[in-house]
């Protein structure tokens, strides 16, 4: 097999199982184009009534965050526990807040 | 990286899987639980795909529309299982043709249940009830298995398999009410798909080299042996609903285990299958390579409609 030959390239797939919720993240698949992708999409991961929207990214252009960097990117929020409505002490007495 | 700094990760990552934290693909990760992770995913992938192949055989031959539509979205769904764990697989940092080139190759392996040939449409029965229910009972614990992608394509897997034993139940139990051959038919599908069936549960405890690493890192819940049992005993009951018998002489329940006792299994013939010489592994091989060899023009084709179509839009864009 030549080396310079281009194989189909791998694509993300997104599925909205039903209006009023988000697109997923479902899995991936390979595929020659955005179209053949779609068509594939439908085949593999909307069999049995899954879906009703279908968003196909090619994995390249996703760029996603370093876990070896997870600390100086999540950390952080770990001590700012006033972002959280139980930090603040209320009487009792105090209704509907 | 030091040796001393390794081992410290490693030390880590051992204790975020005891901890039931999962591992994804970016994670670091021991080269050992990548490999092995490799191996396991792959095999299984290439047995949903190879697993096609003897279903494929009764498609065309199916004995009503009804059986031909199950068959059909059966041996899809296989193909889309094989998909979901290709997909996991090449997460680790194989390729897809790395992967074809190693079942091509006889590098890796797949499930030696599938070099068995399907000579009666009763087969098919047999298959859907004791080898889908036996993958069944190897597949539900894997989908709390630590790695995350194949924990996640394992959830899929299982969700959509409990169709394909139901309806192969459903051949054998309308064979066992039909005619007489149709019932001789029956039985002689399990006489030849029982021991095979158990034997896809994997060697011994004694014999299985991965077992205790496997355990580790959650890749096994149970051992070959204890599902083994776990599978024996829930099929029995359902094969006495049938009227049709287990070519095991040996087979009686043990009031004191509370399990069925069974007889010796002939491991040599499941090593000789496993090394290539069950009575189908040829053909099985020679269908997946012509299949990946006279589809290379529509791969290349459709990648080339694909450049052009892509050019076309950029000389318009600009």
């Amino acid at each position: 097999m030549s080396e310079k030959k281009k194989n189909w390239p791998l694509w993300e797939i997104f599925v909205r199982s039903k209006n009023g919720l988000e697109h997923r993240h479902f899995g991936s698949l390979h595929a020659a184009d955005a179209e053949m992708a779609m068509e594939n999409a439908r085949d593999v991961y909307t069999r049995r009534n899954e879906g009703v929207s279908i968003w196909v990214v090619e994995s390249k252009n996703i760029t996603a965050s370093n876990p070896d960097h997870n600390g100086e990117m999540f950390e952080p929020a770990q001590d700012k526990v006033y972002r959280h409505p139980t930090f603040y002490h209320l009487p009792d007495e105090v209704k509907h807040m | 990286m030091s040796e001393k700094e390794v081992k410290n990760l490693e030390e880590i990552f051992e204790a975020r899987i005891s901890r039931d934290e999962k591992i994804e693909p970016k994670d670091w990760m021991p080269e050992k639980y990548r490999k092995t992770h490799i191996r396991q995913i792959s095999q299984h992938a290439h047995s949903e795909v190879v697993g096609m192949l003897p279903e494929g055989n009764w498609i065309t031959r199916a004995p009503s529309l009804r059986r031909k539509a199950a068959l059909l979205a059966k041996v899809q769904d296989e193909a889309g299982h094989g998909l979901y764990l290709y997909s996991a697989c090449e997460t680790l940092g194989i390729s897809r043709e790395e992967l074809y080139e190693q079942l091509h190759s006889g590098k890796a392996k797949y499930s030696s249940i599938f070099n068995y040939p399907t000579i009666t449409w009763a087969d098919m029965g047999a298959i859907g009830w004791l080898v889908d229910g036996a993958a069944i009972i190897n597949q539900v614990p894997l989908c709390n298995t630590s790695f995350g992608p194949y924990a996640r394509a394992m959830v899929r897997v299982c969700k959509e398999e409990s169709f394909h034993q139901r309806q192969g139940y459903e051949i054998m139990l309308t064979l066992c009410r039909g005619t007489e051959e149709q019932k001789a038919m029956a039985q002689d599908a399990l006489n030849r798909w029982w021991w095979p069936s158990l034997m896809m549960l994997g060697p011994t405890d004694a014999e299985s080299v991965h077992t205790e690493q496997s355990m580790k890192w959650k890749l096994k819940r149970k051992s070959n042996d204890e599902l083994r049992q776990q599978f024996i005993d829930q099929t029995v009951p359902q094969a006495d609903i049938l009227g049709i018998t287990m070519p095991d002489p040996d087979l009686k329940f043990n009031e004191e285990t509370g399990h069925y006792d069974f007889g010796e299994i002939d491991w040599d013939e499941f090593w000789q299958v496993v090394k290539g010489h069950g009575p189908c592994n040829k053909e099985r091989m020679s269908a997946r390579v012509n299949a990946w060899n006279n589809g290379e023009w529509v791969r290349d084709a459709a990648m080339a409609h694909a450049e052009k179509n892509a050019n076309k839009k950029v000389a318009k864009a600009s």
